[in-house]
This record gives structure tokens, C-alpha cells and sequence, in this order.
């Protein structure tokens, strides 16, 4: 009897140590973040003003703005999620509902597995050979945003087929039971039980697309650029343009990287609020697609 | 089924490609050294205000040698270089069909420099970078006494900028005598602030790179004199200052930089309107961001050679060359 209180006394003991050091755990992260937050606050806000927001770069530190690279940042990241999220999609739908277990499909798996792991700046040479060279792209907009999707199409395929996989086989046999073909069993059953789990992914790896600088330095975004690309929408006939994807673009982290590397100390404070933006956006990102993914979560009643 | 996929990708691409060319509007595109960047993006920032917005100028920053690898393959209009080109790349613009317009821009001095509180570096030869920098030092020269007996014997840091930039090129042409011919053990990054914080931090340090970033964080390096050994250079050790970079003192850390006109390029109104504005303002904002402006007469004689569209390096295509001052240079831009 005695004995086993003292045991149960040394497993309570155990368990408060583990609690604390898991606090302790999580407090150095938060901290870290926080004194990262702080510095660059404190670095960069005096710099964030509509001035800067609504300028092209500039060689004077005070006249300089980041309006190139925001507007570059979310064109490209935009024009990333379009591609990747149907590609992605479908590709992880195929894999996990319709693909048998073959040889050719196992060596798929494998692939995509490992490309995940791949570092993004050899994404970043393809890109500069396949889209930039072979397709004749050349550094625009369009170009960036396809090497990036191939940097998070892995991810967004991976997280996809967990998400299928979540979702319990007799809704599937349930739906055939009623009539339905495979078909119309993913696109209404499956797919859409799957949802939120897909928005997990693909917010993740559109927040590790935001911040790549590597892959779109080596198709030679690393540029000095003073307009935006031309809007997809237009008051003239016939609305919409395509003329953007083709133009030329940089992005935020890049941006930040180039005043990073100058001597004048203005250009420090730069990018702090470049960095500051950057977060912004990524934020904004995030809560939109989390706001998209509860939406998904409450059409799921089973 | 595999012969429609690929049909159908197939023609996605082609319609991007002609997509991409009918969309093609006013831009000239600039690549090339990071040297000369600055320059260049204080000219495109310049003219785009004078144009009002109707040309658009892209500046890249890919080193001098990856600079001449687009502008040979077509891909830039016109292409930074802190070194004259050098024969393999003057063999791939001729693959290509690439002709160029040589045109100076500005002199550069090369700024060799310590720790702030190294007392007993008060100036270094040509012949001491050499038996500290040559490929024969690796491992062997470590130690500060073994360069100069009067120096302490304490270990020697070497900070430079990284293999790929022209800087490094005519660095290790100028004290070593070949170009690339280097000692592989010590810092390199192709950005400079790495290297001020470098040498600005570690008390063994001894570095170089660009007077104009000298300029910018005088306060936390020691600038050292430079001596050549030739009298006709200015006697004893020389500081890289304006006058004596200016007057050719500075030697042979001083050398003359670049743009490369495509002739393809030029055809286009933009571009020579670019490339007049570039030689008409370009002694200005040379000096602003920290550089070297040449005499009058090197941008007159540059503008004249543009406009009569006259093509070729008057260096002969062999890259680096050591010890070109203002006046050869102008001697041979005016044959």
C-alpha cells in the first residue's frame, strides 16, 4: 500500500516535471519570436508610412518603397495557389482514390515523397532552365509563379492524400450504396469531407512559399524594379488581361535581401519594414485561409 | 492517351510562348556586375522619372561573369561589368550573333583594409598581398610575423569577395597575376556587408573590396595604404582617395568599369535614348553613390563611339587588364 502511493507520488512528480519543461519549451519559441518581433518593430516602424508603401525602390534610403515588391509578392503567390491547388488536388486524388497499387505508382509515391525534401533552390534551377530558357517565359511573373508551385506542389500533394485518407471508408461505401459513381463520390463526398485538411496543406506551403527567395534568385528575379505589372483587370474593352503574367516582377523577400546588402544604414531600416509587411501578408494569408477552412469544417455533418 | 496529354501541354506552351512575345512592350533589360549596380540603378531610377514612366528598366545583380552569360545568349539589352570581356565570353556573344558597344562608366578603387585597432598595419606592399594571397600561401601563411618580421605573431584572417565577382577577378590579376589564381582558405561572400562585418569584428582580419563601401563604413575599418613599388605611381604607399585614384597613383588596385550595349539592342529607341542619358548624367550620379567619375571627355568619346555604332573591346577581349589609367584608357577609346 505504502508502496504504491510512493509510486504513484514519483509518477505525479514525473508528470508536473514533464508539464514544465514542455511550458519551458514553448515559452523559449515564443520568446525567440518575440524578441525577433520586437527588434524588427522597433527597427522598422518608423519607416512604415503610406509613403512607403506606395513607392517604386529608390538609391535614397528615405525616398525608397516596397510597391514593386508587395504587388510582386502577391501576384506571384496568387498566381502560385491557382496553379498549385487544382494540380495538387487532383494529382493527390488520383493517387489515393483511383491509382492501384502498381509498380509505376509506388515509384510516383516515392518521388513525390521525396521531392518534399528537395532543397528549393534546385527547384530554382529547373525553373531557370524549363520555364525561364526551353518555354522562353523569360524572368516574368508567370515564370516565378510556376517555379514556385513545383517548390510546394509536393506538400500540397502529400497533406491532400492525409486528408483523403482521414476521411472514413463507409461514407465512400455509403455514397455507392446510393448510386453514385467513383466520380461523383470524390467530388461530393470525399473531396469536399476532405477540405479542410487540404487548406491545412496548402496553407502551409504557401506560407513556405512566401518567404523563398533562393528558387526565384536563381531565375533572376534578384532586379532593380520600378513599375508593376500591368492589372489583370481593365476598364477597356475586353476587361481582363493576361499582360502581366509575362512582365517582369520582384518579390518582398528579395527586396529585403537587396537592402540588406547596402552599406547605408536608412536601407537597414528598410528592410525591417520590409520584413514587417512581408509578416503582414503571410498573416493575412493565413487568416484567410483559415477562415476558408472553418467554412469547409461546418458543411461537414456526418 | 499519353500522345493527347502531350499534345495538349504542348500547345498550352506554345500559346505561352506567343503570348509572351506579343506582350513583349518598352523594357530594357540590364544584368550583370554588382559593382557597377549601383551606378546603373541610380541612371534606370533617373531616366524612368525623365520618361515619365513610359520605358521600364529592370536591373539585375548576377556578377560580371553571369551578366556576359545572359547578354551573350540574347537575354539582356545591356549588361553591367566591372572587368573588360574576356575571350570565352567574347566566343559566346560571337556564337550567338552578339555584337556589343564597349562604353567606361567610372573608376574603382579597390580598398585594402584591417581591424580599427591594428596598430602595426600602417601600410602593405603589392609584393606582401602577393605572398599573402597566392595559391602557394594555403595553409602555410597563417601568421602575420611571417609576412613582415616587425608584425606580431599572431594568425592572419583573409576576408575577399566571393570567386565569382569581377572585384575578385581583378584582384587576384593585379597582386597575384592571374586572374582566379587565389588561396582557397579564407572568407568569401558576394556580399560586402558580410565582409565589413568581418574584418570590422576580428582583430587578425585583413580584407578588400570596393572603396565605395569603404566609404560607407569608414568608422568601423582601418583603410591601408598601398605601396606598388614604382615611383612613377607616387612614391611610398598610396590611400585610395579621389585625387589619387583619380591621377592614377592608386595602382594597381584602381581600374576602369563598364557597360556592354548589345548592337541588336541599340536599334531600339529606348535604348539609345537609355544609353545617351546614361553618358550625358552619368558623371553626376557616379559620384554620388561613391565612385570615380570619369573626365568629360571619356563620356563624349563613349557617346560618340555608341552612336557610330562602333563595336569590339578596345582591350582586345582578354578580361582582366592591370594598371589601365584615366588617360590610356581615353587614349584608347579615342582611336
Amino acid at each position: 500500500m505504502n508502496k504504491t502511493a510512493r509510486i504513484n507520488r514519483i509518477n505525479r512528480l514525473y508528470d508536473r516535471l514533464f508539464a514544465a519543461a514542455g511550458l519551458l519549451a514553448t515559452l523559449v519559441g515564443l520568446a525567440v519570436l518575440l524578441v525577433l518581433l520586437m527588434d524588427v518593430l522597433f527597427d522598422g516602424a518608423s519607416r512604415l508610412n503610406y509613403q512607403f508603401l506606395t513607392s517604386y525602390p529608390s538609391r535614397k534610403p528615405e525616398e525608397a518603397g516596397i510597391l514593386s515588391a508587395w504587388v510582386g509578392t502577391v501576384w506571384v503567390m496568387a498566381l502560385t495557389g491557382l496553379i498549385a491547388f487544382p494540380l495538387g488536388v487532383a494529382a493527390a486524388t488520383y493517387l489515393e482514390e483511383y491509382g492501384r497499387k502498381s509498380r509505376l505508382n509506388e515509384f510516383i509515391e516515392i518521388n513525390i515523397a521525396n521531392l518534399a525534401g528537395v532543397p528549393s533552390i534546385i527547384y530554382g534551377l529547373l525553373g531557370l532552365e524549363l520555364f525561364v530558357r526551353l518555354l522562353g517565359l523569360q524572368r516574368s511573373v508567370l515564370a516565378g509563379a510556376l517555379t514556385l508551385t513545383l517548390v510546394v506542389l509536393p506538400v500540397v500533394i502529400i497533406s491532400t492524400r492525409e486528408a483523403l485518407r482521414a476521411v472514413p471508408q463507409s461514407i465512400r461505401e455509403a455514397s455507392y450504396a446510393l448510386g453514385a459513381d467513383k466520380w461523383q463520390t470524390v467530388r461530393e463526398q470525399v473531396i469536399p469531407a476532405a477540405m479542410p485538411g487540404i487548406m491545412s496543406g496548402v496553407i502551409l506551403a504557401m506560407s513556405r512559399a512566401i518567404g523563398e527567395s533562393a528558387p526565384l534568385i536563381t531565375i533572376g528575379a534578384l532586379t532593380y524594379i520600378a513599375f508593376l505589372p500591368t492589372s489583370p483587370i481593365s476598364t477597356e474593352f475586353p476587361f481582363i488581361s493576361l499582360k502581366g503574367l509575362f512582365e517582369d516582377f520582384t518579390v518582398l523577400p528579395i527586396q529585403i535581401f537587396n537592402w540588406v546588402s547596402r552599406p547605408q544604414k536608412g536601407f537597414s531600416e528598410n528592410s525591417a519594414a520590409g520584413i514587417i509587411v512581408l509578416l503582414a501578408i503571410a498573416l493575412f494569408m493565413n487568416g484567410l485561409a483559415i477562415f476558408l477552412r472553418r467554412r469547409f469544417a461546418k458543411r461537414v455533418r456526418w | 492517351m499519353i500522345k493527347k496529354i502531350s499534345a495538349l501541354v504542348l500547345a498550352v506552351f506554345s500559346a505561352l510562348v506567343i503570348a509572351r512575345a506579343v506582350y513583349a512592350g518598352e523594357i530594357i533589360r540590364i544584368d550583370g556586375s554588382s559593382t557597377v549596380y549601383p551606378i546603373t540603378e541610380a541612371v534606370a531610377e533617373e531616366f524612368q522619372k525623365a520618361e515619365k514612366g513610359k520605358v521600364n528598366v529592370t536591373v539585375g545583380i548576377s556578377g560580371t561573369g553571369g551578366g556576359f552569360k545572359k547578354f551573350c545568349a540574347g537575354e539582356t539589352d545591356i549588361t553591367d561589368a566591372s572587368r573588360p570581356i574576356k575571350a570565352s565570353e567574347v566566343e559566346a556573344c560571337k556564337k550567338n550573333g552578339i555584337e556589343y558597344i564597349e562604353l567606361p562608366v567610372a573608376y574603382d578603387g579597390l580598398a585594402v583594409m584591417v581591424h580599427k585597432k591594428n596598430n602595426l598595419v600602417n601600410h602593405i606592399t603589392v609584393k606582401e598581398l602577393k605572398t599573402i594571397w597566392e595559391p602557394a600561401a594555403q595553409g602555410k601563411i597563417m601568421k602575420w610575423s611571417q609576412i613582415r618580421p616587425e608584425w606580431p605573431e599572431k594568425e592572419i584572417h583573409l576576408y575577399g569577395p566571393g570567386v565569382d565577382s569581377g572585384t575578385f577577378d581583378y584582384f587576384t590579376e593585379a597582386v597575384v597575376g592571374k586572374a582566379q589564381s587565389s588561396r582557397g582558405d579564407f572568407t568569401a561572400s558576394e556580399d560586402d556587408n558580410v565582409l565589413v562585418q568581418g574584418i570590422a569584428t576580428d582583430p587578425g582580419s585583413l580584407g578588400f573590396f570596393g572603396v565605395a563601401y569603404y566609404e560607407h563604413n569608414k568608422d568601423k575599418l582601418k583603410l591601408v595604404p598601398v605601396d606598388d613599388g614604382k615611383d612613377e605611381n607616387g612614391k611610398g604607399p598610396v590611400l585610395p582617395t579621389y585625387d589619387n585614384i583619380l591621377k592614377g597613383l592608386y595602382q594597381p588596385l584602381s581600374r576602369p568599369i563598364f557597360i556592354y550595349v548589345s548592337k541588336k539592342s541599340a536599334i531600339k529607341p529606348e535604348v539609345q535614348r537609355f544609353t545617351k542619358f546614361y553618358m550625358k548624367n552619368g558623371a553626376n550620379l557616379v559620384k554620388e553613390v561613391g565612385y570615380i567619375a570619369l573626365p568629360e571627355k571619356a563620356y563624349e568619346l563613349g557617346l560618340k563611339r555608341f552612336e557610330k555604332g562602333m563595336t569590339g573591346s578596345v582591350f582586345g577581349g582578354h578580361g582582366v587588364q592591370v594598371g589601365v589609367k584615366i588617360e590610356d584608357l581615353l587614349k584608347k577609346e579615342g582611336q
